[in-house]
């Protein structure tokens, strides 16, 4: 689990490291740490899982990637964990999660999120995870996103 | 799309993760790039200043940091789009909400320090419309190594 120490580290970094030469130095300095016990607390950070990764974490609407396709699939219960790996292996899949299904308005269970220039390029990268699911599949959706309603990030209190 | 140079085109797909847990990761990082240390921070300024990255950091896991996290999506009637897309908003614990093409029309991420919100939230909006809002957290994640190649 996190420590007191840890959620103030979270606090001072979710926002971004400041750029500067000693970025851990410096956010040692305002929580009155070492850069050592920062650096460490970072990496148990990083094994564990807490943090994901640590670099340039892309604006895809910014870089052009503006069309958003999350597409949708009813894939039997025994063979999604197989279905899921093989598809968030794929390189233009940017999330992939299995989800409850609400039937009978909702038969899809695994999701995958793709991110193109274009629609219809979208629409071929899924075209794509039809043809590596093949018939494991009992039907798919793409649904776009026609507006953000509202994005922030995500807020951790320290 | 903002033209992006080459400097920058090399920070967005080679920087993605890995930034070096060092006492100079800006150096380190900009050896393995072909670039010098003021170089990288400056290119990293420059892309965050203009909204390419979102920002230059460690992405965390909400889950795994003991908050709550979950989708959700509701059928919300195209007359009433808007009024129900302010109160859903109006939820501080709404991190992200989009309009997607399907009868589950308004797509949302409700995201809260303490997990036990995330059902509190979902009853809150469903007693404001009136509409049934569906949970969908996730039961298990799969890997994804997906990077962003401009």
């Amino acid at each position: 689990m996190l420590d007191a120490t840890d959620r103030r580290l979270i606090a001072a970094t979710q926002g971004g490291l400041p750029l500067v030469p000693k970025p851990y130095r410096a956010v040692a300095a305002q929580l009155g740490l070492d850069e050592a016990d920062v650096l460490a607390r970072l990496q148990s950070l990083l094994e564990r899982g807490a943090i994901r990764r640590i670099g340039a974490i892309p604006n895809h609407y910014a870089l052009g990637f503006t069309a958003n396709g999350m597409s949708v699939w009813d894939i039997a219960d025994d063979a999604v964990a197989d279905v899921g790996a093989k598809v968030g292996a794929l390189d233009f899949v940017t999330h992939c999660y299995e989800r409850p299904r609400h039937l009978p308005l909702w038969p899809y269970n695994l999701f995958a999120m793709v991110h193109g220039r274009t629609r219809d390029e979208v629409r071929t990268k899924v075209a794509e995870i039809a043809d590596l699911i093949g018939p494991a599949e009992r039907g798919h959706d793409v649904l776009f996103s026609t507006r953000i309603l509202k994005k922030t990030g995500l807020r951790i209190a320290a | 799309m903002a033209w992006l140079d080459p400097t920058a085109r090399a920070i967005v797909n080679g920087l993605q993760g890995e930034f070096p847990l060092t006492s100079r990761p800006f150096r380190d990082a900009g050896r393995e790039l072909g670039l010098t240390e003021d170089e990288l921070i400056e290119g990293v300024r420059d892309l965050t200043g203009s909204g390419a990255l979102s920002r230059f950091g460690p992405l965390w896991n909400a889950e795994q940091i003991g908050g709550g996290v979950c989708l959700a999506a509701m059928a919300v009637p195209e007359v009433r789009f808007e009024e129900v897309a302010a109160k859903v908003n109006a939820h501080p614990e709404i991190a992200h909400n989009y309009e997607r093409t399907h009868m589950l029309n308004m797509w949302f991420v409700i995201s809260a320090d303490d997990p036990r919100r995330i059902q509190q939230v979902i009853a809150e909006i469903e007693h404001e419309t009136g509409i049934a809002v569906h949970a969908m957290p996730k039961t298990r994640e799969f890997f994804v190594g997906f990077r962003v190649e401009v």
